[in-house]
């Protein structure tokens, strides 16, 4: 094989890849150049390579009127919220969870976990009819007092969602590979079964939790179904649902791509900064095969 | 005695154990089995009236079919009666499925669809529900062109990505990024580019054809707008797949290679014998994941078509939440959720049988 066959076939893969990378990356940078022009050049430019380059008028003000539209600030604060409190709660009581399974003997624990596990096979979607059933009867106390119903609340787009199989089976494997002699150590020194869960265990827990909290963060910050389904008030409704504010039959485009934008650029400046830890966290999904 | 510490540990055990468990059984279990006791009820949301239990009604109300075959009409000397074209004539469909006591068995059905039959004669298909008929063709159309498809051009992403070469994680992270999109952001950007009249897609077609290409409303054709949202679906989500395939990719020794390498192996021969083996658990891993998302299919209906045009677009989810939410008809949503179960079901079964060790 020569220098200059080698040369060549490096450049071809090279160019494939960028080609690949462009055909991903094409509605993306179209999405942000898009959200600052006006409606009129918006349109223009979608006949051209302009669509792609941010010329022309460019300004913020197609924020400015998407705000006008719709709450988006509150949108905002209501997923920034619920995907937050729901990350928090289900890495607390699943990691708990697993560790009970993996590290306490007790009657019934493989049955437990054999149904936890089973649930893997369940898609959302197949009890999502049935759960709007189940939240519309269950009782609340708030600080309006006690109610019958969770539709139009944030604990409904909560507490359904803090428990389930993927982050607890993520913990399990996690506690699985952990020496046993530490737990033996701690409980010679006398340690109660939570203090060693509080302070033996999570502290060695980084980048399970790390895993798992993305996971959670990316299921709950991009949820629509559910909460289309069970927010018809616009106190409570998060950033997805409230898209809805801009389907209209002549769609403002420009307020459109503005609204998308803020409301995806975070996340994926998010996901830039920790790309390694976001690439893991799916790939550890993958182990369990 | 050992009693005293492991009836301890047993305390201990479910108290840190039941609150998740306690959750997951209340907002997961119980809704699972209640889909399937719902489904023989007339169960609504809000109702003045209980329940009561109906049997398989809301399945056949979903399910029904039935052949027929339409006679065409003839004049009194027995001779097809027929239009200016020559096309015979056929008697209204409906003179035979409303109250028609001589056919009570095709009640309330409609025309599905039909083809020629003998001569004159034309096979009609009823269905008793001819939209979720739709939604449930369509949904199994997605999953049987989607699954393999985002399932291989993910392989192929993974063993380009898993090069030995410069800056490979730069593209790596690029194609990953739709992943980390909601899906219904991705879904309201590609209106954009599906459009009929100012779509990026027309004006990138017209450019590469020289202007030879017709621009298409790509979303508001029944022919392609069921097309366009599996190609959207599949650039959004072949990301993640990739990813784990490249971790299987990742678990297969180097060793291997290398021995293959001394035995003067192609490339398709360390795919074939190598690679492809040492794959097989991510395959199903890969295969059953898409799947349960190809049935879940419905923000991208939602956002982009509402099931048109002419429920090109349907899905069995769109149906259920239709009927569950917005006619608040739970028991009629909760027979779709079954069926849905059934099929997940059993295509991961089926998948896991093909992929099985022969050994």
């Amino acid at each position: 094989m020569t220098d200059r066959h080698s040369i060549a076939s490096l450049i071809l893969r090279y160019l494939l890849l960028v080609w690949i990378a462009l055909i991903f990356l094409f509605p993306l940078v179209f999405m942000v150049v898009s959200s600052l022009k006006p409606d009129l050049q918006l349109l223009r430019d979608s006949a051209s390579v302009r669509a792609f380059l941010p010329v022309g008028d460019i300004s913020i003000d197609n924020y400015g009127l998407a705000a006008e539209r719709a709450p988006i600030a509150r949108f905002v604060f209501n997923s920034l919220f619920v995907t937050a409190t729901t990350v928090v709660l289900s890495l607390i009581l699943c990691s708990m969870a697993a560790f009970s399974f993996v590290f306490l003997q007790w009657r019934g624990r493989g049955v437990v976990l054999a149904i936890i596990l089973a649930t893997f096979i369940v898609p959302f979607e197949t009890i999502a009819i049935p759960l709007l059933l189940v939240v519309n009867n269950l009782p609340w106390i708030g600080i309006d007092g006690f109610r019958i119903g969770w539709i139009n609340s944030y604990q409904v787009q909560i507490i359904p969602w803090i428990a389930d199989a993927l982050t607890i089976f993520l913990f399990v494997q996690f506690f699985k590979d952990l020496p046993k002699d530490l737990i033996e150590a701690a409980r010679v020194d006398g340690a109660s079964w939570f203090q060693i869960y509080r302070r033996v265990v999570m502290p060695l827990c980084g980048p399970v939790l790390a895993t798992a909290a993305i996971l959670k963060f990316l299921v709950m910050y991009n949820q629509y179904i559910w909460p289309l389904m069970v927010t018809q008030s616009e106190d409570y409704r998060p950033v997805m649902v409230g898209l809805q504010y801009f389907f209209q039959l002549n769609t403002a485009w420009g307020e459109v791509m503005a609204y998308l934008s803020l409301i995806t650029v975070p996340v994926l400046a998010f996901y830039l900064v920790l790309q390694r830890a976001f690439i893991s966290s799916i790939a550890s999904t993958g182990i369990k095969g | 005695m050992a009693a005293g510490p492991r009836g301890k540990q047993t305390l201990t055990g479910w108290a840190m154990a039941s609150p998740a468990f306690l959750l997951m059984l209340l907002f997961l279990i119980t809704p699972f089995f209640l889909a399937f006791g719902l489904s023989l009820t007339n169960q609504r949301l809000i109702s003045p009236n209980p329940a009561e239990y109906v049997g398989a009604r809301n399945f056949e109300n979903l399910l029904g079919l039935s052949f027929f075959v339409l006679e065409p009409e003839r004049d009194e000397a027995g001779e097809v009666i027929r239009d200016d074209d020559g096309a015979p004539e056929y008697p209204r469909l409906r003179t035979f499925t409303r109250n028609n006591p001589d056919y009570p068995h095709l009640d309330g059905m409609r025309e599905w669809m039909s083809i020629g039959w003998t001569d004159d004669s034309r096979l009609v298909l009823l269905a008793s529900d001819v939209v979720f008929m739709k939604a449930l063709t369509n949904t199994i159309l997605f999953v049987i062109v989607v699954a393999p498809m985002q399932a291989g051009i993910a392989l192929l992403l993974a063993l380009l990505i898993n090069q030995k070469l410069r800056g490979i994680t730069v593209f790596r992270v690029i194609y990953f990024m739709p992943v980390v999109v909601s899906i219904v952001v991705v879904a309201f950007l590609w209106r954009f580019i599906y459009d009929g009249q100012n779509g990026l897609l027309n004006s990138m077609l017209g450019f590469l054809s020289f202007g030879v290409f017709q621009p298409v409303d790509w979303l508001g054709n029944p022919n392609t707008a069921l097309a366009s949202i599996m190609a959207m679906s599949i650039w959004q989500g072949v990301g993640f797949h990739m990813i784990i395939w490249l971790a299987g990719l990742q678990t297969i020794p180097v060793s291997l290679y290398e021995a293959a390498d001394i035995e003067g192996a192609n490339r398709w021969q360390k795919f074939r014998y190598i690679t492809w083996p040492g794959l097989r658990n991510t395959a199903v891993l890969v295969l059953v994941i898409i799947t349960m998302q190809c049935f879940a299919l419905f923000p991208q209906v939602d956002v982009m078509t509402r099931g048109g045009p002419l429920d090109s677009t349907q899905t069995m989810v769109f149906q259920a939440v239709q009927r569950g939410y917005e006619r608040q008809d739970i028991a009629g949503g909760s027979a779709i959720s079954v069926l849905l179960f059934v099929f997940v079901l059993a295509i991961s079964l089926t998948q896991r049988w093909l992929t099985r060790d022969k050994d």
